[in-house]
């Protein structure tokens, strides 16, 4: 096994009648990384998964995970992959520690499910069946339900959506903690503060297709507009800015002047300012974030 | 865990969720009951002073009660198994169980488990509350009686899992399911005695299940000989439903 990648994908394509969902991506998770998928409503983030995990079948392209081929080798696949899917159910009158108990007798392995009880916090909810469950508790105990096998990798499909923000928080942490005990994760999600908190590398999709990937920095820094850096002077020609090293354009507003540059543009632009007698009291910097990176590579929400 | 341990484990939750549900409450265990109730207090279990041969020349409680436990048989797969088995295809709880690694196998191995373990309840509340009121007959002979009991459970779970294979909802399960029970319970021996139907009612009957589950049930019970022909017809209805169930089942 050794660095043989836990998930390989490559050239996968997927459509629905005339719809393509999947259009020839690639991509490869590591073992033990927490991998982010991102991209808007409709972009194949589930279908991809879905394929990945042999509940869809690819229309074409070459999809490993473990070693193993989803398409032949499904049962046994799934056997060592925990899933939290975006569309599936219980049965309504199914208690709690009913579902943890039967998902991890379903298990290769019997599991101890009564951590996991205390760790999503539906210690309270144990008796509770399926149906007066509110949304944020049926999704931690979906999530718990993909955990209860201790999987080699566990695919969580918008695992916080429905998730209150303390929740979520805490899930971060869980999922972190999941990571440390050596199971890959892979994240699709839609939060980009989740991918910047946990994701090691992401990957960004847009109809179909990979559109950027890297680690949440590295896409910020390259597709995230640019650095930018604000302050305040009088009456001034600062044309000569744009000569300064890594400054990419300058706009004046009045008295405020925005700089648009990339890397240490900072202390460059700070330091040239300083050199000029220009010492300006209210510069401050504005790094891109991710989400930055993410609406300038795939537009907003239509 | 082993396969035979994941069957039981998932056979005996689902029978669990069955017992909680009411629609298996009402047409496995309240209304077989309720109904055999009236009709044994109307129709009694003497045999005299009767015109012509009814009831197969039996007390109307002999000839019901082994009827009924072909009618639980039935239920449970007419109703409850097809509602049961649509609903989890159409709410996506078979993605799950699919997803965590279920073969349909360990799925449909339990489901029959379940269909025996709820016609076993619902058998020995009409057996046992019956003896318990009437002093009708009980088996004449009880090994033939075991085995044709668990020959027609398996002849129902098999029509239920095909009824939940091709039906494409909850809704339409309930509906088509509900339809089936009531003219198999009117046409196949839980209503009207045989004898008195007209052609078309026996026409028709002949073409059910239940008609010929009742009557191979019925033989070992009141001690007449087998009857070959239901046997092979049930047995028709068996292959048939099981091939055509494991042709057409879905998981999504």
């Amino acid at each position: 096994m050794g660095g043989e990648p836990a998930v390989h994908v490559e050239g996968l394509r997927k459509r629905y009648g005339d719809t393509v969902a999947v259009d020839g991506l690639s991509l490869e998770v590591m073992r033990g990384e927490i991998f982010g998928i991102v991209g808007r409503n409709g972009s194949g983030k589930t279908t991809t998964v879905e394929c990945v995990q042999g509940l869809r079948r690819a229309d074409g392209g070459e999809v490993r995970v473990l070693g193993l081929d989803p398409r032949t080798q499904g049962g046994e696949l799934r056997r060592r992959i925990g899933c939290q899917l975006q569309e599936s159910a219980l049965p309504e009158r199914i208690r709690v520690w009913e579902a943890l108990d039967l998902f991890a007798a379903l298990g290769p392995r019997s599991a101890d499910w009564h951590r996991l009880l205390d760790d999503w916090g539906l210690q309270g909810k144990r008796d509770a069946s399926f149906h007066s469950l509110s949304g944020g508790q049926r999704q931690r105990l979906f999530v718990a339900l993909a955990l209860v096998n201790h999987p080699e990798v566990v695919f969580l499909d918008e695992m916080t959506t429905g998730l209150d923000p303390a929740a979520r928080r805490v899930a971060w942490e869980l999922i972190g903690a999941v990571r440390e005990q050596g199971t890959t994760v892979v994240l699709v999600t839609h939060f980009m503060e989740e991918v910047e908190r946990l994701c090691d590398r992401v990957a960004v999709l847009d109809h179909g297709r990979l559109v950027a990937g890297g680690t949440p920095a590295e896409i910020a820094a390259r597709h995230g507009g640019g650095t930018r850096v604000r302050f305040s002077a009088t009456g001034r020609d600062l044309a000569w800015l744009e000569h300064v090293p890594h400054v990419r354009e300058v706009a004046r507003h009045g008295r405020q002047i925005e700089v648009v540059g990339d890397g240490p543009v900072l202390p460059i632009v700070a330091a040239a300012l300083v050199e000029r007698g220009i010492v300006p009291e209210d510069m401050r910097v504005e790094q891109p974030t991710l989400e930055d990176a993410f609406l300038r590579l795939v537009g907003a929400e239509q | 865990m082993r396969a035979t341990a994941k069957i039981h484990k998932l056979a005996w939750m689902e029978t669990k969720l069955l017992l909680r549900d009411p629609l298996t409450l009402v047409f496995t265990f309240a209304f077989p009951l309720i109904m055999l109730f009236v009709l044994a207090e109307v129709f009694g279990n003497s045999t005299a002073d009767r015109d012509e041969i009814v009831f197969r020349n039996v007390g109307a409680i002999d000839y019901y009660v082994p009827a009924y436990v072909a009618l639980v048989a039935a239920a449970v797969g007419i109703v409850s198994v097809p509602v049961h088995l649509a609903s989890y295809r159409e709410l996506g709880i078979f993605r799950r169980f699919r997803a965590s690694g279920v073969s349909v196998w360990t799925l449909l191995a339990a489901e029959v488990l379940v269909a025996f373990a709820l016609t076993l309840v619902g058998a020995v509340l009409v057996v046992g509350s019956t003896a318990a009121v009437y002093s009708n007959k009980q088996p004449e002979s009880l090994l033939g009686v075991l085995a044709v009991f668990v020959f027609v459970t398996l002849l129902f779970a098999a029509v239920g899992i095909l009824l939940g294979a091709v039906l494409p909802n909850a809704r339409a399960a309930q509906g088509a399911g509900s339809i089936l029970f009531f003219v198999m319970l009117l046409l196949s021996g839980g209503g009207p005695p045989p004898e008195v139907m007209s052609g078309v009612m026996r026409y028709v009957a002949d073409a059910l299940p239940l008609t010929h589950a009742v009557r191979i049930l019925q033989d070992p019970w009141l001690g007449f000989a087998w009857e070959w022909t239901s046997f092979l017809a049930a047995a028709g209805f068996l292959v048939g439903a099981s091939l055509l169930a494991l042709r057409f089942f879905r998981w999504t």
